[in-house]
């Protein structure tokens, strides 16, 4: 914020001085240059014959997928369930090894601030950053394709989103009720269970739903890579073209999402 | 019962909290402690439990000194003080039970805690002191049902399950209205009385303090700068702690209504 005086006394208010208002003024311009540039290379780079018959062959596409091909439904049972599973367990085991994550990572609760608190955030940052797809590729190659892959892939890449959400819960939480309870001269693990776990359970339940949630979305994919689940048929179906079968899928992981996401929200409605 | 030699702490910012505080308080005495945010109130009784680590200087509590004590027998020594906050501090998710019985905790060990299996003459105590509080019906309720007054009624209970020697009484009245305010002073020196403790009430409202208490240490600074009854607290003196003002209007004498019903 700018205040200035004229000549006559007068005080006058500007948001900026003159100075930022030129900097921010050039930061934009680079910016659009750059945008400008960008845009200008996809284009030469594009081939523009297959971007003009793209509306037909999707329009064709389409018309070879409906109707659904609903009898293959009897062949999805088994890979659904096993998409709900990978999705549920996987989530459940990823918190096992995220609660103590999180309480390590968090400034008010963890032991060692040098050593175990960047560790902490180190796991939390690297199982973040490599997608569960990725994920799964590495475990299919390293423990064989199948179900159990998806589940350790799946719980892999989840342990950074809980423990980072919970770890920011922790260090969010009320320091009088932990001192109150200090004040008893209750031990440190005393301390952790009444004063700090009950200020994060809603922000734990909240976190584990939420996940679910999204696991349920990415373990359908997961079968593209052979880690188990829906995605197996979907991979199949594609290889082979048939596209009533690809439909059918499509509707079923729609529908599952959709049950999913009415789960988690009653879920996460009923703990606030 | 309780020393206070020369008891120092030096924020790590370099602010002087308290500068060699030098107190005594004899068994059974009601003290309040008063001056202006910032003077060090908070910090010295956080320095005589600890849960603000004294710089220098000592805290004797019936021959043992604090300021000395490791982990483990610091939590031993806790547990004969007790602790009441100015916003309750209860835990707002458990029940008004739960938070009582939490004053237990540093005699219980982790898994009874942990299955809230406390020992029957601990639960006994707390629908003893539930009921001397006025809450007898409100044990199964969650504590964040409550309202200010009868939170800081469950936090009163729970300083006292921990069969305390002492309190320190953090601003108990700073969130309350002015009645509820004279009903909780109240209800801290009649249970003093009752079991022969001693405490240190931290109070902003000088009138309020003058009311209960038989005497006054004022600080500033992190210095005592008065000790005395509530009848020496004149005009000079709390300008002496506060600085210039007309405070006429605050030692005037006021009746104490004498509403004891619970809130």
């Amino acid at each position: 914020m700018a205040i200035t005086q004229t000549p006559d006394g007068t005080k006058v208010w500007a948001l900026r001085d003159t100075r930022t208002q030129l900097t921010i003024w050039a930061k934009w311009f680079i910016g659009t240059a750059l945008f400008m540039y960008c845009w200008q290379q996809i284009s030469a780079e594009t081939n523009w014959d297959f971007f003009w018959d793209a509306p037909a062959i999707a329009a064709d596409i389409g018309g070879r997928s409906v109707p659904p091909k609903w009898d293959y439904m009897s062949k999805l049972w088994a890979p659904l369930w096993d998409t709900l599973n990978i999705a549920t367990l996987g989530t459940a085991l990823s918190l096992v090894m995220a609660v103590p994550i999180a309480f390590l990572a968090a400034r008010n609760t963890t032991p060692n601030a040098y050593i175990l608190r960047p560790l902490a955030l180190l796991i939390i940052v690297s199982s973040r950053s490599i997608n569960s797809l990725i994920w799964a590729l590495l475990l299919v190659a390293i423990i064989g394709p199948g179900v159990f892959a998806g589940l350790i892939a799946i719980s892999l890449r989840s342990i950074g989103f809980c423990a980072k959400l919970l770890y920011e819960a922790i260090e969010e939480i009320d320091q009088s009720q932990v001192e109150a309870i200090t004040a008893t001269g209750a031990s440190r693990w005393q301390v952790m269970l009444y004063g700090i776990v009950p200020q994060i359970m809603p922000a734990l339940a909240g976190i584990t739903v939420f996940r679910w949630d999204i696991n349920i979305r990415e373990s359908t994919v997961l079968g593209l890579v052979g880690a188990g689940g829906i995605g197996l048929q979907m991979q199949g179906s594609l290889n082979t073209l048939a596209w009533p079968q690809v439909s059918l899928i499509l509707l079923v992981i729609l529908l599952a999402v959709l049950i999913s996401e009415w789960v988690s929200a009653k879920v996460r409605g009923a703990i606030i | 019962m309780l020393q206070l030699q020369k008891l120092t702490k030096r924020y790590p910012t370099g602010d002087l909290a308290l500068n060699a505080v030098d107190l005594e308080i004899p068994k059974g005495q009601v003290l309040a402690l008063i001056g202006p945010s910032g003077a060090g109130k908070s910090t010295l009784i956080r320095s005589i439990n600890r849960l603000v680590e004294p710089t220098s200087g000592s805290a004797i509590l019936d021959g043992v000194n604090l300021t000395e004590l490791s982990s483990g027998a610091l939590r031993r020594a806790r547990r004969r003080m007790g602790m009441i906050f100015q916003e309750y501090a209860l835990v707002e998710r458990l029940s008004v039970m739960e938070n009582v019985l939490s004053g237990q905790l540093g005699y219980v060990g982790f898994w009874r805690s942990f299955l809230r299996k406390f020992p029957q003459p601990a639960i006994d105590e707390a629908f003893r002191l539930l009921e001397r509080v006025g809450l007898d019906q409100m044990a199964d309720k969650r504590a964040d049902e409550l309202s200010g007054g009868q939170r800081q009624r469950v936090g009163i209970a729970r300083a006292l399950i921990q069969d305390p020697q002492l309190l320190l009484v953090d601003e108990p009245t700073a969130s309350l209205d002015p009645k509820t305010s004279r009903q909780i002073m109240r209800l801290i020196c009649e249970l003093c009385a009752e079991r022969g403790l001693s405490a240190i009430i931290n109070i902003h409202d000088v009138a309020l303090a003058k009311m209960f208490v038989p005497r006054v240490i004022g600080l500033k600074l992190g210095e005592i700068v008065f000790d005395g009854g509530p009848d020496d607290l004149t005009p000079e003196v709390l300008t002496d702690i506060y600085g210039e003002e007309d405070w006429e209007a605050t030692i005037a004498k006021i009746d104490d209504d004498d509403d004891s019903d619970p809130v």
